[in-house]
């Protein structure tokens, strides 16, 4: 599939407690995955989405645009591993620390069992001799579905404010 | 022991092994790199700014690069093509404000001078002041005080910028060679615009250019590619080396295949799949089976590989730092399982590329090593001495047909 599928910024919402306990649970979703990629587990990354998953991180020049190109693109489960393996099998890196820093978490809308959700990220980055830089800063969108109790993505879109991202990305955002 | 200083502190004398030496005083001197933008980017050259694609109507702009020059490159009348410096003629501030969009003229926010697309002033405000008093001088005529206009020459779709008065034809800048390559990559069909990625990368703008002059690493760096079967040292291949500093280098999508050449590659894996089988299976598209990488220098990559195309803008910013500016592009009349391909294959590329991320490490640690280091020297004898064309890839011969062309060009 070609198009990224639209993130509501608005819908329908239920009751303030229920949006508090979900919203609660949104924001352990985004934490628990830039946790295990902060501490280098990207094997349990694809645990987090579908099989009929998209993943993305894209640029604010292409998002606006609609162009259908980005940074990291994965179309289906399968390129979500892909990415893992890659990581660990062929990619060749300087090693650093990343470290996620997540806030503004929201739910926009519920719809059809389909959370809209929004939060803002920003990530540093250490090289072993240097110190932290700021490497990339921008919002994550998401659609997440609930599979047995447990929140997965749909779609999960990390689109970053960066004009250049500086040297390279690595791992997932 | 001989004892060694850091830096050389006579006048820059090229080591007297020629080519196949490059001084690493060429990633680091400041008046080197000055020179290095008045010669090749702003002298008697062509450089890369856009495709026909992301201007597609009239009044449709984009912001470009030319060396540190910042031009808007603007759809006119009657589907012509103007491109101006991005400084108002009046006291110098960019005057575009947007990356991109459309406009019907261009009005400068600070005095609100007015110009047409291709840069004429058509209008000043308060120009014949206001009660009687104040205004332009009536000598002041518009027509000489239009915006810094360049020369434009458009290929098959993609946008060429001089800004000398009197540049060479494209075509003899680019050399037959190239042109061909071109012509192959755009043969007159429509592009599309698929979508842009932005590196900014620490290391010295010469650096990307040798990158894409050295097949040798390839084969070994990007474990990727050869376990892939995407790029391989045992496949018919050619390196080369053209004019004015440009090249070209083929090789072929042959797929997995283990034979003696990858057994004595540390990386590469054998048994390695990946799940999405399409994203290293390209559909076939050309005839010659060929994957082509074109360097125009100075200001451009143009790659061809597996199902993605893409323009790499090389934009120098400072002596040890240039954004690597990424179109992807593909044809108006591609099928949706093409379109679908070729954004699978743009994994390759950019800043998270499979493949192009080690080029951004090697690049950078690169430009780490050659800092104070002056006195010091980098070796190019792979593939031999001379600067000939090679019907392989297991060779420096473009790195040093560059520096060849470089000296020349430089004085050095």
């Amino acid at each position: 599939m070609i198009e990224r599928l639209e993130t509501l910024t608005s819908g329908e919402l239920p009751a303030a407690n229920e949006l508090r306990s979900l919203t609660e649970d949104v924001r352990a979703l985004y934490e628990d995955v830039a946790r295990q990629l902060d501490d280098d587990l990207v094997e349990q990354f694809p645990d987090f989405f579908i099989d009929d998953c998209s993943y993305q991180v894209v640029s604010r020049e292409n998002f606006a645009e609609g162009l259908p190109q980005a940074t990291i693109y994965c179309d289906g489960i399968a390129m979500v591993r892909d990415r893992v393996i890659a990581l660990r099998q062929t990619q060749v890196y300087v090693p650093r620390t990343w470290r996620h820093f997540i806030s503004g978490v929201r739910v926009m809308a519920v719809v059809d069992g389909q959370l809209h959700v929004r939060a803002n990220f920003m990530i540093t980055e250490a090289m072993s001799d240097q110190d932290p830089t700021l490497f990339l800063v921008g919002q994550y969108l998401g659609i997440l579905v609930n599979i047995d109790g447990r929140l997965k993505f749909r779609q999960h879109l990390a689109v970053y404010d960066n004009h250049h991202v500086r040297r390279s990305l690595i791992v997932p955002v | 022991m001989e004892e060694r200083l850091n830096t050389a502190v006579n006048d820059r004398v090229w080591p007297k092994e020629g080519w196949s030496r490059v001084p690493f005083w060429v990633y680091t001197d400041p008046d080197l790199y000055k020179r290095e933008l008045d010669l090749f980017f702003y002298g008697r050259s062509w450089n890369y700014v856009a495709l026909e694609c992301e201007i597609p109507e009239k009044g449709s702009f984009k912001r470009s690069w030319i060396g540190e020059r910042q031009v808007v490159v603007v759809r006119g009348e009657n589907d012509a093509v103007h491109i101006w410096e991005n400084r108002c003629a009046h006291r110098g501030a960019r005057l575009c404000w947007k990356n991109k969009g459309k406009e019907e003229s261009f009005t400068c926010p600070y005095h609100q001078w007015n110009f047409a697309l291709d840069g004429k002033l058509q209008g000043v405000p308060l120009k014949r002041g206001v009660l009687k008093k104040g205004g332009m001088p009536t000598d002041f005529d518009n027509a000489t005080h239009s915006l810094t206009k360049l020369q434009v020459h458009v290929e098959n779709g993609t946008i060429w910028a001089s800004f000398h008065s009197n540049p060479p034809l494209f075509s003899e800048y680019s050399g037959p060679q190239v042109m061909q390559a071109i012509h192959r990559h755009f043969p007159g069909r429509k592009l599309k615009l698929l979508g842009y990625n932005r590196q900014l990368i620490p290391s010295n703008w010469k650096l990307y250019i040798e990158n894409l002059k050295d097949p040798y690493h390839a084969t070994l760096l990007h474990s990727f590619l050869i376990t892939f079967g995407l790029w391989r040292a045992d496949t018919q291949s050619e390196s080369l080396p053209t004019v004015s500093g440009h090249s070209l280098m083929m090789s072929r999508n042959v797929g997995k295949k283990k034979t003696d050449v990858n057994d004595g590659m540390t990386r590469f894996k054998d048994s390695l799949e990946l799940h999405d089988k399409d994203s290293v299976t390209p559909l076939r598209e050309f005839d010659d089976g060929q994957v082509v990488a074109i360097t125009h220098f100075p200001s451009v990559v143009v790659h061809q590989q597996a199902n993605t195309f893409g323009m790499r803008h090389i934009i120098p910013k400072g002596i040890d730092s240039f954004e690597l500016a990424w179109t992807f592009f593909g044809y108006e009349d591609d099928s949706q399982e093409m379109t679908r391909l070729r954004i699978r294959h743009a994994n390759l590329y950019g800043p998270a590329g499979y493949v192009a991320m080690e080029d951004g490490e090697v690049l950078s640690e690169s430009q780490a090593g050659a800092h104070h280091a002056d006195a010091f020297n980098a070796v190019l004898e792979m593939g031999g001495r001379d600067v000939e064309p090679q019907d392989h890839m297991v060779t420096e011969v473009l790195i040093r047909a560059f520096y060849k062309h470089y000296r020349e060009a430089m004085g050095l």
